[in-house]
């Protein structure tokens, strides 16, 4: 109706005149786009490792070579002491000790067969297990290249292949979910500082005697801020494809739809929020410890196949879960409509109940 | 009750409200003629905001009923919202956009075609002599230039009743004296005016006058008659010795 | 002293008599650390895959037998072809695919190498990298068994996994997220006693009274600093009961460090309510909008040494990440004060110059 667009109007002026806002919304995100995503890895490169050459031969001194050069491995230390490898292990000096022992080249010549012994800071949970296997997989390497030098020939052909992200760059994996944590903060977060601050002024007071309707009212606010979040996912994408490379394989159309579903959701939480606090302070420590939880257990920044099962389950009811899968989906692997319906249609129903709750628990709450 | 020429623009009944326990305005009864302008008096915390709430609608009453122009406050509250027009205390006017854009919301709000926004936008400024402070942010023009506007941004869609709300507080005297000037011209109009004030000089202005205490209605009429009837020298007066055995 | 002592007992009061915000501050972080101890986790333990054999013969059946066995995977569907592959990868319904070229146990027997394709959807690399290194060491386990040639070079090595034998990504995280917890809670009590002050208008009737600037703080922080200790023996048996987490070092000295760490974070917050009301709403933007970033420069989730270098300079100056430094050394490493009095130090440090500046802006609104 035509009292919404007026009032859609005057906030929009509000946010543009307001600095702190328009701060808020537009530069904000960016620096924290900037800066997650480049400190959102879990990029594995340059391990330090400590050498322990017991052997001192052609045949060790080329594995070590090989380590050297994989690009994974950085040669950190080098004795004779496993002592003082375990030391530098102790200290966090190094992530892996390789120890090679005294008859490793005499043992390959007899036997063609020998032992090594690899010492891995398991601290980091999963990340020894991939310095492990780029560890193993430079052995094998070099044991194949052996075997081939000596006339032998493997039976199986092993070849592996990455799809989607062959140059393995975190930030093609965590950029699309960032770029979902920003929208959330921008919708939720403004939404309820919004309306709190009116709560505080007591402009809300003097709309509420005018013939404007609640449902006037709401959609006349969350309008402008469902728009803004758009822009910001918008400005959003173009920092992180030309500054990081991300990929956009599949429908940009298809995105932002979900996007624009997505952000109803997170605006009913925020107008939601916005009903039970009463200053802007309570407003921004609320929407705060609210979005924490749900951004945690979104799979934005672990994987979602990685957390317990019963968490999993509960991440159903998480909206941010699904609306980071169906980016990740869209941008990464070139996801159609049909790959996403289900994420996307749990979207859409969320967005109608959270909606009609927000607006119900409003309403009761001015009368 | 419907209001009929020259009936009641605002009607309350045993007009309650209870919140828990406490009745903070307790069975109310009094009428305001149209064209009338009422001075609704009353210490803080003796019922005058609530009551007021009820009367715009904001809330509902626990007992009683209430019409204001002809429309029942519990049953028909978005109609009387149509029909009143408000100024709160605490807030009236947007201090981050111009008085244009503040006049053009209310205007819309209130369903004004454009045409009749714009027409009433240049007789507004020009009665107050703002024309050229329209593109100005609301946020640099005087405290009492905004007192003004924002009367006359309440009377925007020409209601029958208007609520002001302490309309005059922190404003100096001759700015006062032109606000009432204001309330006269309206009320010569035919808007019915409901006022709540601090300042007992002001009740004199007052067609009627009301003093509630501790949520009832503890005296009623023209100031000159019921200075004559409480043998009291002035309002101030009479206010001052109404409201003591309450305290 | 006894004004110091009067202040702080009114802190105390205030505090235990706030029944539900006093749950709430020891409730808060023992269920955060549940809830997200469950849920920050990068373990790859249950792998969807695919598997793509167009003409399965023993050698083929073998190894999906294999596969099967090795009790990591989950072998989502079988097909001839690659082209009922590609939507299971995009839905997320599979994670990798083992490719067996056809005639696969033909080409082997006959000496010409058969090829077997790894695919890993390495949309998020380390899972890429795992499914493909655990398929690899499924289909290499077999090569070697079969094997009877004995030119075929083996070099077998000896994995030790320190500290951490288990590899359980839990032992990683949850004393990160200790830190992360205490740090939240430190925030809503700093916020709690904002509010109460600005509620009753007392911190203008403090500066005027005989106490010191100092005292003033000091009576602030100090009952919360006790009951931060609360949340801070709370979170860390729940890391040892709920999650398993070893302590292998001094229990005492965790304590104390925790208590240190959330010293600074209240100091922090004092700070921040020493500044003037006009500014406060645009400091605890500031406070909460760079928290988040601020908790996952600590180190907390993503490794401090993965950072570019202006980033690892910038995590340096946030207080949590020493705390996960100091917390995963004790529990995990079981180190003492010998490795860890950098980082004991420089919190220590960070506490005293927090305080120092908060006694200078109470000193200057004293001024004005």
């Amino acid at each position: 109706m035509r009292r919404i667009l007026f009032l859609a109007r005057a906030e929009v002026l509000h946010v543009v005149r307001d600095r702190a806002t328009l701060a808020q919304v537009l530069i904000v995100p960016i620096l924290q786009l900037l800066v997650l995503s480049n400190a959102a890895t879990f990029q594995i490169r340059d391990t330090p490792t400590y050498i322990v050459d017991l052997d001192r031969s052609t045949a060790s001194r080329r594995l070590v070579e090989r380590f050297e050069s994989s690009g994974h491995f950085r040669v950190a230390g080098r004795s004779a002491s496993p002592t003082l490898a375990d030391e530098a292990l102790l200290a966090g000096d190094v992530t892996m000790a390789l120890t090679i022992p005294h008859d490793f080249e005499a043992m390959l010549v007899r036997t063609s067969a020998a032992p090594l012994q690899l010492s891995v800071n398991a601290e980091k949970g999963s990340a020894a297990g991939i310095v492990q296997s780029y560890a193993s997989s430079i052995v094998s390497a070099y044991a194949a290249e052996l075997t081939a030098a000596g006339g032998g020939a493997a039976r199986i052909d092993l070849r592996t292949r990455s799809w989607y992200n062959p140059s393995l760059d975190y930030r093609h994996y965590m950029v699309p979910g960032i770029l979902v944590a920003l929208v959330t903060l921008i919708g939720t977060l403004l939404t309820a500082q919004n309306i709190a601050r009116e709560k505080e002024l007591g402009t809300l007071e003097q709309l509420n005697v005018t013939p404007i309707t609640r449902g006037q009212f709401i959609a006349a606010k969350l309008l402008p801020f469902w728009t803004l979040g758009l822009l910001d996912l918008a400005i959003g994408l173009v920092v992180g494809v030309v500054v990081f490379g991300v990929p956009v394989r599949g429908s940009l159309l298809l995105l932002f739809s979900a996007a624009a579903i997505y952000l109803v959701v997170a605006l009913a939480i925020g107008l939601w929020i916005s009903t039970i606090v009463e200053t802007q302070q309570q407003a921004m420590f609320v929407t705060f410890f609210v979005m924490n939880v749900y951004l945690l257990m979104s799979g934005l920044f672990t994987p979602i196949d990685s957390m317990a099962p019963w968490v999993q389950t509960v991440s159903q009811v998480n909206p941010v879960r699904h609306f980071v899968t169906i980016s990740r989906a869209v941008l990464v692997k070139g996801a159609g409509v049909r790959d996403v319906a289900q994420p996307l249609l749990i979207l859409v129903v969320f967005a109608g109940v959270t909606l009609t709750l927000a607006v119900r628990q409003y309403s009761k709450r001015i009368a | 009750m419907s209001d009929a020429p020259g009936g009641a623009a605002i009607d309350a009944h045993d007009l309650t409200r209870r919140f828990g326990s406490f009745t903070a305005v307790d069975r109310v009864t009094f009428a305001v003629r149209r064209g009338e302008v009422f001075g609704f008096l009353g210490a803080n915390g003796a019922g005058k905001t609530t009551a007021i709430r009820m009367l715009t609608g904001l809330l509902s009453p626990s007992g009683g009923r209430a019409t204001v122009a002809g429309h029942d406050v519990a049953r028909d509250a978005e109609r009387v919202k149509r029909d009143i027009g408000y100024m709160s205390q605490r807030f009236s006017l947007y201090e981050d956009l111009t008085v244009r854009e503040n006049i053009r919301l209310y205007g819309g709000i209130y369903d004004l075609a454009d045409r009749e926004i714009r027409d009433r936008t240049a007789r507004m400024l020009g009665r107050l002599g703002l024309e050229h402070a329209a593109d100005s942010l609301v946020r640099a023009i005087p405290l009492g230039w905004r007192q003004k506007l924002a009367f006359s941004v309440a009377l925007l869609h020409e209601p029958r009743v208007v609520f002001l709300d302490e309309p005059t507080s922190g404003v100096d005297p001759i700015t006062r004296r032109q606000f009432w000037e204001l309330i006269y011209e309206a009320a010569a109009a035919g808007t019915t005016v409901l006022v709540t004030t601090h300042y007992m000089d002001e009740a004199e202005y007052c067609d009627r006058i009301s003093i509630m205490v501790a949520g009832r209605i503890a005296a009623l009429g023209a100031p000159a008659e019921l200075k004559a009837r409480f043998q009291a020298p002035s309002i101030d007066d009479l206010f001052v010795r109404l409201a003591r055995p309450a305290q | 002293m006894t004004a110091l002592a009067g202040l702080i007992r009114k802190e105390v009061y205030h505090i235990l008599r706030d029944r539900r915000t006093l749950v709430v501050i020891v409730a808060l972080p023992v269920l955060q650390v549940i809830l997200f101890g469950y849920a920050i986790r990068t373990d790859v333990d249950r792998v969807r895959l695919a598997v793509v054999d167009p003409s399965p013969d023993p050698m083929t059946l073998a190894l999906r037998a294999r596969l099967d066995a090795a009790g990591v995977f989950e072998i989502v569907t079988v097909s001839p072809t690659m082209d009922a592959i590609e939507p299971l990868f995009r839905r997320g319904e599979a994670q990798g695919a083992i490719v067996f070229e056809p005639d696969f146990a033909e080409h082997a027997g006959r000496g010409v190498p058969a090829s077997l394709l790894i695919v890993a959807d390495a949309t998020e690399p380390n899972t890429g990298s795992i499914v493909q290194a655990y398929a690899s060491a499924v289909v290499q386990a077999y090569e070697q068994e079969q094997t009877t040639r004995s030119r075929v070079v083996r070099i077998a090595p000896a994995v030790r996994m320190r500290f951490n034998p288990t590899r359980r990504s839990s032992n990683l995280f949850v004393p990160g997220l200790m830190a992360f917890v205490l740090t939240i809670v430190s925030s809503l009590m700093t916020a709690i006693s904002l509010t109460r002050e600005k509620e009753t208008g007392t911190l203008e009737a403090l500066l005027v009274s005989p106490l010191r600037p100092w005292q003033i703080i000091a009576g602030k922080v100090a009952p919360y600093v006790v009951v931060g200790f609360a949340s801070v023996v709370g979170v860390i048996v729940e890391a040892r009961l709920v999650f398993g987490v070893p302590l292998r070092g001094s229990a005492a000295l965790l304590l104390a460090e925790g208590v240190l760490f959330i010293l600074v974070s209240l100091s922090l917050g004092i700070l921040i309510s020493a500044r003037t009301s006009s500014q406060r709403v645009a400091m605890l933007g500031a406070l909460v909008g760079t928290m988040l970033p601020t908790m996952l420069l600590s180190g907390f989730i993503f490794p401090i040494e993965s950072m570019p270098a202006p980033l690892r300079a910038i995590s340096a100056v946030v207080p949590a990440r020493w705390f996960v430094l100091v917390a995963r050394s004790v529990m995990l490493k079981g180190t003492g004060l010998a490795y860890l009095w950098p980082a004991t130090l420089i919190l220590l440090a960070m506490a005293l110059a927090l305080l120092a500046a908060s006694t200078r802006a109470f000193h200057e609104r004293l001024e004005a």
